[in-house]
């Protein structure tokens, strides 16, 4: 028997915008081992950021500035060091979204806009996430497999950060589902929720996270 | 294409799983987390729970099956029972629920909805709607609370126009004339709701077999169908309802067979 390798330290970023305790049993049960990081003292010690979180992103900012997590997060991505966003919190990647005007991130270029034309919202649900390019984020898992949302908006990338998009979804129009921009990675569905496949996909964070611990340039963009 | 949910629901009394008509003759049934778990793998597209428990310690006893269920069921989990605060909202989502469904206490308090909202997110608040069938000449359908036993005078299609304005994310619809019968949905009730609101309404209530599963969807209009007893007696598999709604082109999500 090997050694069982080191567990991935992960900080899940805990700023009031939703169940953290599904994305904490998620990343624990695929091998990491999660800090929930309020503030950003538990940064300095974690070898990946996830952001997850529901809701809408005036609030969210607000909680994530009073937390002193804002710069924080930004200098990590800007570090690229590994970084998982979900939902909100890849929305919150942007620069401002349009559901009240709140002022984002601002790490990729566009906006969080309402879904057009959308049958049902919130857009609640499994939907299928088709794939634009191969990306080890998704190894093992079906191109358009199903995988659950809820949500009512989405990031909207301006021309310049097309290559950003990883997959995309339709409910109506299609939007942008996935991004990776090298150990940027952000997704509107939840994987934590997302059963099996879901799994997989946190699974292959963890394994990026660990082979981007071990040779720090070692991931593709 | 967002598929159609099948969802089964558990009816939970002091910690356990029980089965048996609505609020009477309940028969222990299991460990709720265990038949979760069972219910995940074999397709389910999320799980509700419905905590019908008489016992003062319920909070407690509810709190920890819904986090033992969260760290073996990594698909949506649905409360619903007894919320009457966004404080108890709260340490329902912190113990791994995804979404609290909201019944009496709304009716009672129809600001409880959008504060629930404001705090957690629209997609978080299900407003649950018993309705009953008017008889006599009053057309539509009546809102009743107390798990059926009160009737309240609203209008069901009205309350669920305003559940949805004060910021529910979801309508979990139950025809109380069809709960338990297996007479199947009530498919009017859902198109009267579906067809006025543009959030997901849920249909329950009434299922006895696959068909009526298609029916909830094609004539009622509802993104979600939830049934219990079909499921916990093993009548039908979430694959067969999910391949009898594929036969009818309806978008369902398939499972990987399980290796038995």
């Amino acid at each position: 028997m090997s050694e069982e390798p080191r567990r991935p330290r992960i900080a899940v970023v805990d700023y009031g915008a939703g169940n953290l305790v599904s994305i904490e049993q998620a990343l624990t049960s695929v091998g990491a081992s999660v800090t929930v990081a309020r503030d950003a003292r538990p940064l300095a010690a974690a070898d990946a950021l996830v952001v997850p979180g529901v809701g809408a992103a005036g609030p969210a900012m607000e909680r994530l500035e009073r937390g002193s997590l804002a710069e924080p997060i930004r200098e990590w991505i800007a570090a690229d060091r590994p970084f998982l966003g979900i939902c909100l919190g890849l929305q919150l990647l942007f620069e401002g979204s349009d559901e009240d005007g709140a002022t984002t991130l601002g790490v990729l270029p566009g906006r969080t806009s309402r879904l057009v034309d959308a049958p049902t919202l919130p857009h609640i649900g499994w939907n299928q996430v088709v794939r634009t390019r191969e990306h080890p984020l998704f190894d093992g898992i079906a191109d358009g497999a199903d995988l659950y949302f809820v949500h009512s908006y989405a990031g909207v990338p301006q021309a310049e950060a097309e290559a950003a998009v990883l997959a995309r979804t339709e409910h109506g129009h299609p939007f942008v589902s996935a991004v990776a921009v090298g150990r940027l990675l952000g997704v509107q569905f939840h994987p934590e929720r997302s059963g099996t496949d879901g799994l997989r996909l946190l699974a292959n964070f963890v394994g990026l996270v660990r082979a981007g611990a071990a040779t720090p340039a070692g991931v593709a963009a | 294409m967002l598929r159609r949910r099948v969802i089964p629901c558990l009816d939970v009394a002091d910690g356990r799983v029980v089965k048996g008509t609505r609020f009477v003759d309940l028969v222990d049934e299991g460990d709720p987390p265990e038949l979760a778990e069972r219910y995940a793998r074999e397709g389910a597209d999320e799980l509700v729970f419905l905590d019908i428990s008489a016992a003062p310690e319920r909070r407690g006893t509810l709190l920890d099956i819904v986090e033992r269920t969260a760290r073996r069921a990594f698909i949506p989990l649905t409360v619903g029972g007894g919320v009457r605060s966004t404080e108890e909202m709260r340490d329902v989502l912190r113990a791994g629920a995804d979404k609290v469904s909201l019944n009496t206490a709304a009716v009672a308090d129809p600001t409880l909805i959008g504060r629930c909202a404001t705090r957690f997110g629209s997609q978080a608040v299900v407003v649950a709607i018993d309705a009953r069938r008017r008889s006599g000449a009053a057309a539509g359908w009546e809102v009743v609370v107390k798990g059926g036993r009160e009737a309240t005078e609203l209008d069901a299609v009205a309350w669920a126009e305003r559940a949805v304005e004060l910021g529910a994310g979801e309508l979990l619809v139950t025809s109380i004339d069809r709960d338990g019968t297996g007479a199947g949905f009530d498919t009017a009730l859902l198109r009267a709701i579906s067809s006025r609101v543009s959030v997901p309404v849920i249909a329950s209530g009434g299922a006895a077999g696959p068909a009526d599963f298609v029916a909830a969807v094609r004539d009622g209009g509802a993104d979600a169908v939830l049934a219990a007893s079909i499921f916990h007696r093993r009548i039908h598999s979430i694959a067969s309802v999910k391949a009898a709604m594929a036969a009818e082109g309806l978008p369902v999500r398939h499972v990987p067979e399980v290796a038995a």
